[in-house]
């Protein structure tokens, strides 16, 4: 929303450069499949890291339960499969509207509640539909989840659909923020009284954000199913490895910031295999069970001494590295 | 009947203990402002020193009570003075960012659990395990009801605390009214951190109640967690007495729901009281008897 | 003309009577003083006027509509601006952006709402810190940004609450020369709630006095000021010629 921004093209220099390089990067990983996987989930969660910073970061709604609506739109997918064969490919198209609807939904009860009440609103919504998911065989088969053949053995398809996905929710919250929308949203977060006296209806501008946010999320979940060929409730409304992953990325990347959760979604997964893979068998096999370890402990340094983010604090990074190098060289 | 009956004290004896679950949160939450997203994750860490202190030294989960108890407050002390006290003064963009640290310490204590004892279930097997003791056809299981008396015992020891106490008034200013509190001439970093080692040393108690007769694990915290704040919000934000009346409504609710319609709905039964409660009680239990 | 008329206006909390039946008719173009000791109802009425509240009894009619159920934003649509007590500025958002988002009440266009909020950033003297973040500003300049983002709503009515509270000697005669220039040179009618005489005797068309949420009395300023139950309540009853010294 700074100055400069506004008289900044929809889409800079620096943007069409890290597009370009996006389209290149699963061919320079050609033959490793493995790597392409990789790019597909940091794909994955720059879609979710998106989709909560809107309405998270620029809104004020922190969400602690995103997995919610990842999860409805997985379901979105696979469940006309189960019971019907129809193609989970059209979750695609239903993944996000059944998301924005569950997302209206929990809204006329979670939009009452305000600061921590609404975190823990959102957070209990998301374990209640993990439960109910997990009970309801009848219609999810449980935790016996839903299995199907995945349509292509090569990642280039689905890198490419991912990469669409990312691509919408990054700009279509460029897009919305730099309209009036994009104004009442950063209001509703600094103020919400005062938003009001200005009169902004606020509940109709916490839906607007809410819909873009849920559509986006829906989407990424129906994504999921279509790519893994297996979801069941544990995996996809995990309040822990879906919820709060998505919040850390947002907050590593920088919270209220539009490339923020792209860059938080690189470090957490760069971290993750990193260690997962006992950086890359350089390091004894214990270390293979540290990424969540050092995925907390990164958390906990961003809080206490980057509160804005990668991108957010950018430029404090920036000083503190000059700062060090001068030391560096004067020596 | 019988059934009921048994189902009705079976859950207010486990209610006992969410209730020292629950009083540990609503005083975090009353203090500090900010829900406790690693308040299951500390419970474990006691559960984690009471086996370890019964797999070395064959020592008793109640004796080591006085053993682990003081490390788990040590700990909680620990965190609130590094990690989240130094965040009050801080600036930024979402104000939950407490919160998100209690997410953070959860992680690495979980992982470092992990890591430690491996992901394999424990559990500590007692002479007294699985001994228990009938109320006329009512059979109820001896370890729950010593760790009911326990936990009660700790409640009063507590509200001694909170009543007779300087540092207990002083929490209790601070809950209602962190700024006037603070004109007042209370420190309110000391009872900030004071509070948080408190609140680790109840839920850690009530972790060390439960081990005789449940699994642990290095993820067994978090569900806990979740019953922590369903307590809190249902008894009333920083009301000790609303926490104990929620923890029994919720172990009865719980007993009632598992028992009455299915053993898989029994977590959910908690967090759909807890929505109702949000939206048609935000002041909880405390604002229907004003306590 | 009248343009704002509150009819027997009631907030009762729990029991304890915060406005208690106020009736007053506000001139379309005046300044309209609202006066009375602390707690006695004035921020009270406000925030009913403006629907943070719920009014108990009574209505509120602005314009020969019935607003008193509208919802918060509505009334700030249809013309009714207001400042803060407590000031609430968006704290992470430049003082230009902060007057940008109330601008955007009545502009739809970036360039219009822009427009509007030069105007009213240069009317309340902020030009030179429009690009600072409103978080930053020291307090005089924060309650001169409540009155510029009210004002870019593009109201026909303000009220302005304690908006000279906390101000020095010199920052004090700007703040009145900008509560003069909002009815002078804007048209807009005043509804102004203030506790330094200084301010409310110069300014005021007319003043209403309550205490206790209840009516004292109603007049020109030099008329309220010699209200012997103005003088006891307001000023307490040791400050009887003191109070007298403003007639």
């Amino acid at each position: 929303m700074e100055d400069k921004n506004k008289k900044s093209p929809f889409v800079t220099k620096v943007e069409l450069g890290i597009i370009a390089f996006a389209i290149i990067l699963p061919f320079i990983f050609d033959s490793s499949p493995y790597f392409q996987g990789l790019l597909i989930f940091v794909l994955m969660w720059v879609i979710l890291g998106t989709s909560w910073n809107l309405l998270a970061g620029y809104t004020g709604l922190v969400s602690f339960g995103h997995a919610a609506y990842f999860g409805i739109g997985a379901y979105a997918a696979a469940l006309p499969y189960y019971h019907f064969h129809i193609s989970p490919w059209w979750g695609l198209l239903t993944g996000g509207i059944v998301a924005v609807i569950l997302g209206y939904l929990l809204g006329i009860v979670v939009f009452r509640l305000r600061g921590p009440y609404f975190a823990l609103g959102t957070l209990a919504s998301a374990e209640i539909l993990r439960l109910i998911f997990g009970e309801e065989e009848w219609l999810t088969n449980g935790h016996n989840g839903i299995l199907y053949m995945t349509t292509w053995v090569s990642k280039y398809p689905y890198y490419f659909i991912a990469l669409i996905l990312a691509l919408g929710a990054i700009f279509s919250v460029k897009f919305v923020m730099r309209t009036k929308a994009g104004y009442y949203f950063l209001s509703i977060r600094e103020d919400e009284d005062a938003a009001q006296a200005l009169g902004i209806n606020t509940k109709k501008y916490k839906n607007i954000s809410t819909v873009i946010s849920t559509f986006w999320a829906g989407m990424a979940g129906a994504f999921y199913m279509i790519y893994m060929g297996f979801i069941d409730p544990e995996v996809v409304f995990a309040l822990h490895n879906i919820s709060i992953i998505t919040i850390l990325v947002g907050i590593i990347g920088g919270v209220g910031t539009i490339w923020g959760p792209a860059v938080g979604a690189v470090v957490m997964v760069l971290v993750q295999e990193l260690f997962r893979s006992s950086i890359f068998g350089l390091a004894p096999s214990w270390v293979s069970g540290m990424h969540a370890f050092v995925f907390g402990l990164l958390v906990i340094f961003v809080i206490l001494y980057m509160a804005g983010g990668i991108l957010g604090d950018w430029d404090l990074i920036k000083k503190k590295l000059k700062f060090s190098r001068k030391v560096e060289t004067s020596k | 009947m019988e059934l009921f009956l048994q189902t009705l004290i079976g859950g207010l004896l486990i209610g006992g203990l969410y209730a020292i679950i629950g009083i540990g949160m609503t005083l975090i939450m009353g203090v500090l402002g900010i829900i406790n997203l690693a308040h299951g994750q500390i419970m474990m860490v006691g559960m984690y020193l009471a086996w370890l202190f019964w797999m070395a030294f064959g020592l008793d989960p109640y004796l080591s009570l006085f053993l682990a108890v003081p490390l788990v407050f040590l700990l909680g002390i620990f965190l609130s003075k590094y990690l989240l006290y130094p965040l009050i003064e801080k600036d930024s963009i979402l104000p939950e960012n407490q919160v998100l640290m209690t997410v953070g310490i959860g992680m690495v204590l979980v992982e470092l659990a992990r890591f430690i004892f491996s992901s394999d279930y424990r559990s500590v097997k007692t002479s007294y395990s699985d001994k228990t003791i009938m109320l006329g056809n009512i059979s109820l299981s001896w370890p729950l009801v010593i760790a009911f008396v326990i936990a009660i015992l700790l409640t009063l020891g507590l509200f001694w605390l909170l009543i007779k106490t300087d540092l207990g008034r002083s929490i209790r200013a601070t809950a209602q009214d962190r700024d006037a509190a603070t004109l007042m001439g209370i420190s309110s970093k000391r009872i900030t951190i004071l509070t948080y080692g408190i609140g680790s040393g109840l839920v850690g108690a009530a972790g060390i109640l439960l081990l005789p007769i449940y699994y642990l694990f290095p993820d067994v915290g978090p569900i806990f967690t979740v019953k922590a704040f369903v307590i809190t919000i249902l008894g009333g934000l920083g009301s000790p007495i609303g926490a104990i009346a929620g923890g029994i409504v919720l172990g009865i609710a719980e007993t009632f729901g598992a028992t009455y319609i299915s053993m898989g709905y029994r977590d959910a039964v908690g967090l759909v009281i807890f929505l109702l409660v949000l939206v048609f009680l935000p002041g909880g239990l405390k604002q229907i008897f004003k306590i | 003309m009248s343009i704002l008329s509150l009819d027997k206006l009631t907030k009762n909390f729990g029991g304890l009577m915060a406005v208690d039946h106020v009736s007053f008719d506000v001139n379309e173009g005046e300044i309209f003083g609202l006066i009375g000791p602390n707690g006695s109802g004035k921020t009270t009425i406000f925030n009913l006027i403006n629907h943070y509240y719920t009014a108990t009894d009574g209505k509120i009619i602005f314009k020969g509509q019935d607003i008193t159920n509208k919802k918060t934003f509505e009334i700030a649509r249809l013309g009714i601006g207001r400042t803060f007590q407590v000031v609430k500025p968006l704290r992470r958002l430049s003082v230009e952006e902060n007057v940008m988002a109330a601008a955007f009440a009545r502009e739809s266009t970036f360039a219009g709402a822009r427009k509007v909020a030069s105007e009213m950033i240069d009317f309340c003297n902020l030009t030179n810190v429009s690009n600072m973040k409103a978080g930053g500003l020291p307090i005089g300049g924060r309650k001169r940004l409540e009155i510029a983002r009210a004002l870019a709503t593009r109201p026909s009515l303000i009220l302005l609450d304690e908006t000279a509270a906390g101000l020095n000697p010199s920052e004090l005669d700007e703040a009145i020369d900008i509560i003069k220039g909002i009815r002078d040179k804007l048209g807009i009618t005043i509804i102004i709630v203030e506790h330094i005489m200084k301010v409310i005797m110069n300014i005021s068309d007319r003043i209403h006095a309550i205490a206790f949420g209840a009516t004292i009395t109603e007049g020109p300023p030099a008329e309220v000021a010699k209200h012997p139950t103005v003088i006891e309540a307001y000023l307490g009853s040791d400050y009887k010629m003191e109070g007298q010294n403003y007639a």
